[in-house]
């Protein structure tokens, strides 16, 4: 889904809000929050296909003003009202308030039919998906060429996982792109490096 | 007279959701307290830079580790006792060089190799960093304090799948001889993602 999340690229941000020795933490809850997705995950209640997905799926208004661990609580909550470990009613009775989770799911899909492998050298193009589940690969890259620097192991295919669906582990491919390719005429110069899944990428004409 | 009485909650303060949460996965016998004491030790106490600081400081001591680590990086941290997640299969070290600088973010979430470099800092995890460093990497690592000169290369590395990427920093000229220990120390955990050199 191209939602609120795929920040890579958008303007408008402002400085960056840097202090030296910044912590992860800030209070004693983030801390309990962290650990309590991690344990579900770990207990095999949801993946973390799943729990990227349903941090996407939070209402834009919340994902902007809610802070990181904010983002991670509504998760959880939320894939444990859709898992029916708890109800929301619980959850809300014993908050004593509302407690907001995410929007539904749309369908996910599974592999690309026809993948290609690639090697380090080798030009690809991201192919021009618009998908209205999950999908682990940023904007920003969609339709763009780029060269293969790296290839990862196998690992379950996000757009199927995050949803329940069946399919084949596939590798990832480092994509080296130009950020004058990415944004031309309207970026820093660099080399900008996406993971990208085996199912995402064609080869590009010589 | 109104239609209905209608009762809209207010939302619950965000510790009253956390309470909540634990109190039902507590209720459910799925021990979410046990769980907060054990990772959130791990979390605070284990999962700190200094793991990723000892790796650099023995990859600038031992060639052959060196070798190892820019090969397979997840054995290499094996090897000295920091293993990763089941779900990070693989970790790509990234050499800095006097011409090049890398510097690892995740424009879509913030994952990281949080093993061995921490749990990400605030500021990574931020709307700001994550939309702007990809776009606009030296005027970004400019503000972070890290001015490049023009001929530097700038490689970023967005961590969009389940691969995880370190910098291996440069090691400084005045280093020379010193312990592994003394090595470690200097390294920083902005050096390991590649906002600040050494």
């Amino acid at each position: 889904m191209d939602g609120i999340h795929d920040l890579g690229g958008k303007q408008g941000y402002g400085p960056v809000r840097y202090t030296l020795n910044a912590t992860a933490f800030h209070s004693p809850w983030e801390v309990r929050v962290n650990a309590m997705y991690a344990h579900a995950v770990r207990s095999g209640i949801f993946n973390m296909d799943e729990y990227r997905h349903a941090i996407e799926r939070m209402d834009p208004r919340h994902y902007l003003t809610a802070s990181y661990y904010e983002r991670s609580l509504t998760s959880l909550a939320t894939l444990l009202v859709e898992k029916g470990v708890v109800a929301r009613e619980e959850l809300e009775h014993r908050a004593n308030g509302a407690f907001p989770l995410s929007s539904p799911s749309a369908p996910g899909r599974g592999n690309a039919p026809a993948r290609q492998c690639f090697k380090p050298g080798d030009r690809v193009r991201v192919k021009l998906d618009f998908v209205p589940g999950h999908i682990r690969l940023p904007a920003y890259v969609r339709g763009k060429v780029g060269t293969v620097v790296g290839e990862s192991p196998a690992y379950p295919f996000p757009d199927a996982h995050a949803h329940g669906i069946h399919a084949e582990d596939e590798p990832t491919y480092d994509v080296r792109f130009r950020a004058e390719d990415l944004w031309p005429n309207g970026c820093d110069p660099a080399l900008v490096h996406v993971g990208v899944f085996q199912s995402y990428l064609e080869r590009a004409d010589p | 007279m109104p239609d209905q009485d209608r009762v809209v909650l207010r939302t619950a303060t965000v510790e009253d959701r956390v309470d909540a949460i634990q109190a039902a996965l507590d209720a459910k016998g799925l021990k979410a307290s046990e769980a907060i004491e054990e990772l959130g030790h791990k979390a605070q106490e284990e999962w700190l830079p200094r793991n990723g600081a000892r790796i650099v400081a023995r990859a600038w001591a031992d060639p052959d580790f060196r070798r190892r680590l820019l090969a397979n990086g997840r054995d290499a941290a094996l090897e000295m006792g920091f293993p990763m997640p089941k779900h990070h299969r693989h970790l790509v070290v990234l050499e800095n060089t006097p011409k090049v600088q890398n510097v690892i973010c995740c424009t879509l979430c913030s994952c990281t190799a949080f093993t061995l470099i921490g749990l990400p800092p605030d500021w990574y995890k931020d709307l700001e960093y994550r939309s702007r460093v990809v776009r606009e990497s030296r005027t970004v690592l400019k503000e972070l304090g890290l001015e490049l000169e023009p001929g530097v290369e700038i490689r970023v590395w967005d961590t969009t799948a389940d691969t995880r990427y370190m910098v291996l920093p440069e090691r400084p000229a005045h280093t020379a001889g010193w312990s592994e220990e003394q090595l470690a120390a200097i390294v920083t955990r902005d050096s390991l993602i590649g906002v600040a050199r050494l």
